[in-house]
């Protein structure tokens, strides 16, 4: 009980930190959550107080609706959005995954002295930024047919996924006993076969991060899937939602804080999972 | 059994085979995929909008007729130009000002065991982990000018504005400049919490059992021993950091989209403004690469610092 206490009393400072600090970056979510379920009469009504669900003529049990997450679903092309957002991302992180895991084991074991160049040459790709590419790339998508069309999200993706997995791959690899794969070499395995058979299992985890932080990049896009799809029905969510929920003056914002807070929490539930295992790829690739 | 079938093999496979375990033939094998696809798709169009941005070249077309370099002096020439330049300063280095303070403190308290962190580390890192377009909405609704939760706040809660006048975080300059910098602060700061972390995760426990031993704890450990070995990586932080907020376009497009009269145009938003809005594709395109000799300045710089963190 006495060990308790005094554990508790020595966090005091760091919940005294961290609890304002985490209070005001989660706000924005809490105030999509309270919007999303609230009726048009209580939202628009500057009287209330807007933190909480004011029931609408002492009706209390009708003072929040699901109606306007149900209108996002069956009324709105929020659902294709969804679709396509996860149709983009596995298959950019499957190309992704092709390219970038052959590199990133060559980098991290193969290449020698230039190979810690090479990789941070690489990196630094990840570091131009769409902003700069879009306007050469637009009517360069559109001289190849692709405007409007998923197939060139899922072309230009790998551009700032593969640097970054690249990036991260070789870190976690360099982590792996370089006795596994001699043993394996000695054991008459070539090369390739110890890097199928020995190193990818080993690495599954650190591939599961990779693959985790690659497909949210794709979700997290704007600029290409803002200028290359143009079409309602073909956007992502990153697009579709800011540009095709809002109409003209009118604002659904129930329903658009419920598009936004649900594809929000899922890649921070998994993110939050995931951290640690990023943070060790992410210096085992240099900064060590 | 296996070194039979092998040897009946033809030759040419066993020479390729052979090929295939020297690390100086494979090793350049691996790599090739990766470093074709990114001159494809990044290193072609890179090139184009450096072409592009000499030549006269209109929406939709990828060629025109050469001007030298009249894109980069026309744009400058232009007031908005000027302001969007100057913003882009001001944007990046108030909001990465915030995010250092914010990170260094906020990682500091998080290295540290606790009851509850799961839950708290992840209402950290939600502002990074949501897809930026969608957060930044969520804070077009927090600033909304008849029913911002802010103005509630200050208004009937606090009584500190008038509320039937509230402030106007959208729709005035200076307010409108604050309002884009703290939703970027807001998003960045969990990933510079992040890479801190990473940066915290590689300093040696043997450090810390000195710093114990010496008598070092709380503000002064941080100040003296912690700090100072974080260097480094705070540096690739902060350029991490100024490298997404200059070349940020979705914060401000989504919040005022260069506006009240164009006092939050970025180079980002201006060169989307001129360049597909205005149809004046080289212009735009010579806009966007006044971005660049930042970035290479912070690529040079990063490179020096990874080199001695890998050092040290």
């Amino acid at each position: 009980m006495a060990g308790r206490v005094t554990a508790a009393r020595r966090s005091l400072p760091t919940y005294l930190v961290l609890g304002p600090f985490a209070i005001l970056l989660a706000f924005p979510f809490y105030w999509m959550l309270v919007t999303m379920f609230k009726e048009d009469l209580d939202l628009y009504n500057a009287e209330n107080v807007p933190y909480v669900y004011n029931p609408i003529q002492w009706k209390f049990w009708e003072s929040a609706t699901t109606k306007h997450v149900e209108f996002l679903f069956t009324d709105t092309h929020y659902p294709d959005w969804l679709v396509n957002t996860a149709i983009v991302g596995i298959a950019v992180v499957v190309i992704t995954l092709i390219v970038a895991l052959p590199a990133g084991y060559a980098l991290a074991r193969l290449s020698g002295s230039w190979g810690q160049t090479a990789g941070i040459g690489i990196f630094l790709v990840y570091l131009i930024p769409p902003t700069l590419l879009f306007l050469p790339l637009s009517p360069l998508v559109a001289r190849l047919g692709l405007q409007n069309s998923l197939l060139s999200l899922i072309l230009v993706y790998p551009s700032f996924t593969i640097p970054f997995s690249t990036w991260l791959l070789m870190g976690f690899f360099k982590t792996i006993p370089q006795e596994l794969e001699d043993a394996a070499l000695v054991d008459g395995c070539s090369r390739l076969k110890a890097l199928t058979r020995i190193v990818f299992p080993i690495s599954l985890p650190g591939i599961l991060t990779v693959v985790i932080f690659a497909f949210s990049l794709c979700v997290n896009e704007f600029i290409y899937a803002f200028t290359f799809i143009s079409s309602t029905e073909n956007r992502t969510i990153s697009s579709g939602v800011p540009n095709e929920l809002i109409r003209g003056d009118v604002f659904f914002w129930q329903s658009l804080m419920a598009a936004t807070l649900i594809p929000s929490i899922v890649l921070a539930l998994l993110y939050n999972t995931f951290l640690d295992r990023f943070i060790k790829g992410f210096t085992g690739g240099a900064f060590r | 059994m296996e070194a039979h079938a092998a040897s009946r093999r033809k030759p040419g496979t066993r020479r390729w085979r052979r090929a295939l375990e020297d690390r100086r033939v494979l090793a350049p094998l691996l790599i090739a995929p990766a470093v074709i696809f990114i001159l494809l798709v990044v290193g072609v169009p890179f090139g184009w909008a450096i072409y592009l941005s000499l030549t006269d070249s209109i929406g939709g077309s990828l060629k025109g007729n050469w001007v030298g370099f009249d894109n980069f002096t026309n744009a400058w020439a232009d007031d908005n130009f000027r302001k969007a330049f100057r913003n882009t300063l001001i944007f990046t280095l108030a909001s990465q000002a915030i995010v250092l303070v914010g990170a260094a403190v906020l990682s500091h308290y998080l290295m540290s065991d606790f009851r509850g962190k799961w839950f708290i580390r992840l209402l950290i890192i939600m502002p990074w982990a949501a897809p930026v377009a969608l957060g930044t909405l969520g804070w077009l609704w927090i600033f909304d000018s008849l029913f911002s939760v802010i103005n509630w706040t200050l208004g009937h809660g606090l009584g500190v504005v008038d509320s039937s006048d509230p402030p106007q975080w959208l729709g005035r300059p200076n307010l409108a400049l604050l309002s884009v910098i703290v939703v970027h602060a807001w998003r960045i700061l969990p990933f510079a919490v992040i890479i801190f972390l990473a940066g915290l995760a590689s300093i040696p426990s043997e450090v810390d059992d000195a710093a114990k031993i010496d008598g070092a704890t709380g503000i002064k450990k941080l100040l003296y021993v912690t700090l100072p070995l974080q260097l480094p990586i705070a540096l690739v932080a902060l350029l991490f950091g100024i490298v997404f907020t200059a070349a940020d376009f979705t914060v401000v497009y989504v919040l005022t989209q260069g506006g009240p009269f164009n006092s939050t145009q970025m180079l980002t938003t201006w060169s989307f403004q001129i360049g597909i809005n205005s149809g004046s594709l080289g212009e735009g395109a010579a806009i966007s690469l006044y971005l660049f000799p930042l970035l290479a300045a912070v690529t040079v710089a990063m490179l020096f610092f990874a080199k001695r963190a890998q050092v040290s």
